[in-house]
């Protein structure tokens, strides 16, 4: 029998030096874990991660370990991307569907070892890991409270963690894995992050948390190094070009209405599907949407104008052909970009759409029909995110 | 010289006042009939122990559609229903599985009991509330008649096919299977835990004279998950001062509306004079004209009792008699001198608010239904505990607490002959007895305890057999097919003026208003009046 907790909301291994440092004392509720979703002012907060280094607590993330001679195998079937190539020490951006290719949710694999790898995503998928699972030999352990994360992220985010002693970690490429020594422990640095910009993972024993978040911290005071919270991490998500399971797609295995979940060519993610592989989940029903066509379109827009087109409806013409699901103004774009899904007839590069943006100044609201067009890509790649070695700042 | 109205409803049931609310809304000259001295039927509040108030019958909230509510302003008759949390399932082993409303407390909890179920839940949730969406909308309205021709039907049918055509090919072959599949079946495509699937179990059978893996209880579930409060689906309120103040409130509003209710006035036959319904004989040799009768009775009490086979077409008379209506559950009302405590569960848990049972495992809860087959109250019984006093202020003095159990399963008849006062102590002693063994300090708390049989409820709020729906819920006996196939449409087509109200009729048991609201709608059509009967609310 294991033991109650009684606890309404837990916290995570920083949580001690989150408190200390939410100065606005706004949380919410992420999974269970109380978490920042402001520390001092949101602005601030994304241009740390712009401008210097912004580190904020992932913890909640849910984690798989999958181990076991048939882990690649298995892994091989679950998800859409072929990572037969991954090497140990690799990290790679994937997304799994339900039996009808619908995407159920997007996350990243840790090839740790030969047969060990860690899943790391947002939804909880234990039960369809299991389901998938049967005939493989391999074994899945969920180990979310078990490792503790930090994303250590922006232009002076590998300078601060070379003043740490984290010695060559300049050298790590995107999607790699390093381990260092830390306080007689050793911890996992990944080259990975949901903001668009250099940046890392830093993977650790929960035990070491608060030791760590000290020496971060301390390393860090000449290079302007800052906590962020969940509403700063959305602005620059979005600037990024990043999709949020529950915000830009319904998990297939949540959606109650018929027709809401999406496939991976749907969600702009077909980049992720690899044929080449005789089977993986909802490969059918992908190849047979391959030929006939999708119904719907992922679209980046540059919206007209500065009013984050939040909840908007999108039309062509008169007709109403997409809603918005993730929208801001991008301060480093300078640019009102959104996530819109559309009807796929109106999806291609350059079409223009009509947003119906709602807004309100001073309990009035007002109504602008909003030109914008389908752009090919997020508006923000800077060119210290891919480079290896790393530059400072 | 005998009373005339416009239409006499039989038994005020929360069905039966619905009913006589909207047609004296409509400005007909309304009398409700009641054989008790109180009305309600099995949406009561009594105080049978001193300055103690019990929810005799039913005793939560969640079906009663939002829509009848509020046209007919019951807040301002009295009426509100406050959500509760939570829920226990006692284990034999000293764990507990609690069922916090707080989805991440709730996922940590099942985690607790298995990972994987946790993971999993998020599909069952998903997959229920397909189903109830498609029978969501179906509460309001008037069930299609699919072998007729008419206009109305075949309208309603589209509407019916084209909900069910909505959902895809894999969805409406889920749907089927979910209509006839046993509730132990479908838990299992989803947990592994016994504890967490006992728990979800219950809402299976309650009030079902069917097992956890009998085909058909699955939909049951169903029942248990289509109400709303203030529009959270399948989540379950109290009637501040008990289920009666849901029946108080309508009567409230039906004499608002001009009309009368007559309590200790038991119909004894409808007459009916050349096809048509004239009024009705009490017991007491008083006659009530009346060209309207409404029954609020369930279908065998109306039929076979209170109305004469000759006066009935043969095909009627067969069915009522074939009807399934069997008893199965039984209830216990306590009065507590103070709060009991539960072992392992600490008083401060959101979950003491909640329902508790005692029972960890599809196959004990199988087990009590052998008894029941075999002529016995289960000897290890499915119970769903409450503790009302603990939200309602309303029903007990400061300090002291009113305890409502209910139980299944529990036969009509006792190996085939009547209840005996032994056969209702030793019941009663079997319930005391489980719940004391999770709780020590509990027997000694006990002031006042009411034990009701099946033949107790039949014998005082009329239900045939007990059964506590007014007729089985099963799909042979739902939507079209309820009471009867050819009688879904609240009419008695060869009777002209005869009506039903009650649970019998579509959408079925609990207290939900919508049979009576249903009826008076399709009354006020046959008078060429306009409907009064609001129209249900879009969950989309
Ligand atoms: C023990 C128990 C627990 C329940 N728990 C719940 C619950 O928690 N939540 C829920 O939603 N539902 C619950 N139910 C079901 C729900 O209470 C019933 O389905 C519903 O109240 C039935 O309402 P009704 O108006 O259709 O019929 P009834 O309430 O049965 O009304 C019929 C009325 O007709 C009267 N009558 C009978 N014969 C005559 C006659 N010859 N002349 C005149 N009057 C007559 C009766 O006295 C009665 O007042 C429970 C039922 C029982 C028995």
């Amino acid at each position: 029998m294991i033991p109650h907790n009684e606890s309404m909301i837990l916290h995570t291994p920083f949580h001690s030096r989150c408190e200390a440092a939410c100065e606005v004392n706004l949380w919410e509720d992420w999974k269970g874990y109380t978490t920042p979703q402001v520390f001092t002012e949101i602005d601030m907060e994304y241009f740390a991660v712009r401008n210097s280094t912004g580190v904020f607590d992932l913890s909640p993330m849910t984690k798989y370990r999958i181990s076991g001679s048939d882990s690649g195998a298995f892994i091989n079937k679950l998800i859409t991307r072929d990572i037969r190539k991954l090497a140990v020490g690799r990290v790679s951006y994937v997304l799994w569907c339900d039996g009808e290719g619908k995407v159920m949710d997007d996350g990243t694999i840790f090839r740790l070892s030969e047969n060990d790898y860690r899943l790391c995503c947002y939804t909880r998928a234990l039960d369809w890991l299991m389901w998938t699972a049967e005939g493989f030999d391999v074994t899945i352990c969920e180990e979310t409270a078990e490792v503790a994360a930090l994303a250590v992220q922006g232009p002076t985010s590998c300078a601060v963690l070379k003043a740490m002693g984290f010695s060559g970690i300049e050298l790590l490429k995107p999607f790699g894995m390093a381990y260092f020594n830390f306080s007689g422990s050793q911890l996992m640095v990944s080259r990975t992050g949901f903001t668009g910009d250099l940046g890392y993972e830093v993977w650790m024993e929960p035990n070491l948390g608060e030791i760590f978040w000290d020496a971060l911290f301390d390393a860090g005071k000449l290079y302007g190094i800052r906590a962020i919270g969940s509403s700063a991490l959305d602005m620059l998500r979005i600037e990024a070009g990043f999709l949020q399971a529950g915000v830009d797609f319904v998990p297939a295995d949540e959606a109650i209405r018929s027709g809401r979940s999406r496939s991976p060519f749907e969600l702009g993610l077909g980049w992720l599907v690899s044929f080449d592989k005789p089977v993986f989940n909802g490969r059918k029903a992908l190849l047979k949407e391959r030929a006939q066509g999708s119904r719907y379109a992922f679209v980046y827009l540059d919206v007209e104008g500065n009013k984050p087109a939040e909840h908007a409806f999108v039309y062509h013409a008169d007709i109403e052909v997409g809603t918005i699901t993730s929208a801001a103004w991008c301060p480093t774009a300078k640019t009102n970009i959104a996530f819109a899904q559309v009807d796929a007839r109106y999806g291609s590069k350059g079409q223009s759409l009509i947003a119906e943006i709602y807004y309100e100044r001073e309990l009035k609201w007002t109504r602008v029909m909003a030109s914008c067009k389908v752009i090919d890509g997020p508006v923000f790649a800077p060119a210290r995110r891919r480079q290896t070695p790393a530059p400072n700042f | 010289m005998a009373e005339k109205y416009d239409a006499i409803v039989v038994g005020a049931g929360h069905n039966g006042l619905t009913n006589a609310a909207y047609l004296a809304k409509a400005g007909l000259k309304v009398v409700v009939l009641e054989r008790n001295g109180y009305i309600g039927g099995a949406a009561v509040s009594r105080e049978l122990y001193p300055n103690w108030k019990y929810t005799n019958c039913s005793y939560v909230c969640s079906l009663l559609r939002p829509e009848i509510i509020r046209d007919l302003r019951l807040p301002s008759q009295g009426l509100q229903v406050v959500p509760y949390g939570g829920g226990v399932t006692f284990m034999q082993n000293g764990d507990y599985f609690g069922n916090h409303t707080d989805h991440e407390r709730h996922h940590r909890e099942l985690a607790r009991h298995s990972k994987r179920d946790a993971d999993a839940y998020s599909r069952y949730e998903a997959d229920v509330m397909k189903q109830t969406r498609i029978i969501r909308p179906f509460l309001m309205r008037t069930p299609p008649d699919p072998t007729s021709l008419k206009p109305r039907d075949i309208r309603e049918l589209i509407g019916m096919a084209k909900a069910f055509g909505g959902m895809g090919e894999v969805g409406l072959a889920d749907t089927m299977r979910f209509w006839t599949m046993s509730i132990g079946d479908f838990l299992e495509e989803y947990f592994e835990s016994d504890v967490v699937k006992a728990h979800l179990a219950g809402s299976g059978i309650i009030g079902t004279a069917l097992g956890v893996y009998s085909p058909g209880t699955a939909y049951v579930l169903l029942h248990h998950y289509m109400g709303d409060v203030d529009g959270s689906i399948g989540s379950w309120g109290l009637a501040r001062g008990g289920m009666g103040a849901v029946s108080n409130a309508l009567a409230g509003a039906f004499k608002s509306f001009g009309g009368t209710v007559q309590c200790d006035s038991e119909v004894a036959q409808i007459i009916v004079k050349n096809g048509k319904t004239v009024g009705v004989a009490l017991t007491n040799g008083d006659e009530i004209h009346g060209r309207i009768v409404v029954s609020n009775l369930d279908p065998k009490r109306t039929f076979l009792k209170i109305m004469q086979e000759t006066d009935l077409p043969k095909d009627l008379v067969s069915k009522a008699k074939n009807f399934k209506i069997r008893g199965s559950s039984g209830k216990l009302n306590i009065a507590l001198d103070g709060l009991p405590t539960f072992n392992g569960l600490p008083k401060e848990s959101p979950l003491c608010l909640g329902e508790k049972h005692f029972i960890d495992s599809l196959p004990r809860m199988e087990r009590a239904y052998d008894d029941w087959k075999s002529g016995t109250w289960s000897k290890d019984p499915y119970v769903d505990m409450l503790i009302p006093t603990q939200v309602d202020p309303t029903m007990a003095p400061p300090g002291k607490h009113m305890m409502s159990v209910f139980v299944q399963y529990a036969p009509p008849k006792i190996d085939g002959r009547d209840w005996t006062s032994e056969d209702r102590d030793a019941f009663g002693k079997t319930v005391i007895d489980q719940i004391s063994s999770y709780s020590p300090n509990f027997k000694d708390l006990i002031l006042h305890c009411e034990v009701r049989s099946p033949q107790d409820i039949e014998n005082e709020v009329g239900l045939t057999e007990g059964n506590i729906f007014m007729g089985e819920l099963t799909f042979d006996q739902l939507l079209f097919n309820r009471p009867f196939p050819g009688y879904a449409q609240y009419r008695v087509p060869a009777v002209k003026g005869m009506y039903m109200c009650g649970s019998g009729t579509h959408p079925g048991g609990g207290v939900m208003a919508a049979p009576g609201a249903n009826a008076a709608r399709e009354i006020l059509m046959d008078l060429n009046r306009a409907s009064l009967v609001p129209r249900g609310y879009d969950d989309d």
